[in-house]
């Protein structure tokens, strides 16, 4: 079972207490980009065996967006942290380091 | 006899209150209204037929008698003109129950995904959560007794859950 924490509320809930919202961290395509980048940018996901970067909602409870990272094969969370930023923070990245040395952010 | 009794209270003012809660005249313009302190998060504070639940980081939720509802929000609305902020009646939005009876921790635990242990959940506590497949939010009144508010809409299918959860004779006396 997936275990999630809010950080908006606080709140340690399982997995269907939430909406998954899909990968995290997108950037979109500029409106003077080429039609190949802006496909990408609309379709194509990443798909990783081990760490990955999602955005979920909690749908439930307080209602509001977060990022969390995982890992897609053990399910492990490195942790949860607020939606309004475009990258993961320093303290999520050493968590990942902390349990994946061979992981860094490309 | 079932050892939880479950009935429906009657209409009960509800307002929703969104804007910045850490706003100091906020605060003011709640607790002067409720006669309450300000609910920390995840909390639920009364005094007497009165009282204000911690709903989301911006947002909270006010109980009081029916009758004075629409006239508060118009004194909210008032009091609250300088800075940005929602407040709207939801008393017909939404059911409110009440659960009663040694069992009712277990009854409510056959249908939320949480923790409702005597020593994670307390009265002042407040959770929002799923009862079966739709919302709800729970709290405790006293040990034995707790409220439960969900969408006015899924009030039937709540009536029903509860009722079949707390059929005599099905309770694992666990907590």
């Amino acid at each position: 079972m997936l275990m999630l924490t809010c950080p908006n509320c606080g709140v340690t809930a399982e997995e269907t207490e939430f909406e998954p919202g899909g990968e995290a961290h997108l950037t979109r395509a500029a409106t003077d980009s080429t039609d190949e980048a802006f496909r990408d940018y609309l379709f194509q996901r990443k798909n990783p065996r081990g760490v990955h970067f999602e955005r979920w909602r909690h749908a439930y409870g307080c209602g509001r967006w977060f990022h969390a990272a995982r890992c897609t094969q053990t399910l492990e969370v490195f942790g949860t942290y607020t939606a309004q930023t475009s990258a993961p923070p320093d303290r999520i990245q050493a968590a990942i380091q902390a349990r994946r040395p061979d992981w860094s952010l490309t | 006899m079932s050892e939880v009794t479950i009935t429906r209270a009657p209409a009960t003012g509800m307002i929703t209150l969104r804007g910045d809660l850490s706003n100091v005249a906020l605060q003011t313009a709640v607790t002067t209204l409720t006669g309450t302190g300000f609910p920390q998060q995840r909390e639920i504070l009364h005094e007497g037929e009165r009282s204000v639940a911690w709903m989301a980081p911006d947002e909270l939720l006010l109980l009081l008698p029916h009758a004075e509802a629409q006239a508060t929000v118009a004194q909210l609305s008032q009091s609250l003109t300088d800075i940005p902020h929602l407040v709207a009646e939801v008393s017909d939005a939404r059911s409110l129950f009440r659960l009663s009876g040694p069992g009712v921790r277990e009854v409510l635990a056959k249908g939320a995904p949480i923790d409702l242990s005597p020593m994670a959940f307390q009265p002042r506590h407040i959770r929002r959560t799923r009862l079966g497949q739709v919302a709800a939010a729970l709290w405790m009144v006293d040990a034995d007794t707790f409220c439960l508010i969900c969408f006015r809409s899924v009030t039937e299918y709540v009536d029903t859950f509860l009722a079949t959860a707390a059929r005599e004779g099905s309770l694992p006396n666990h907590f």
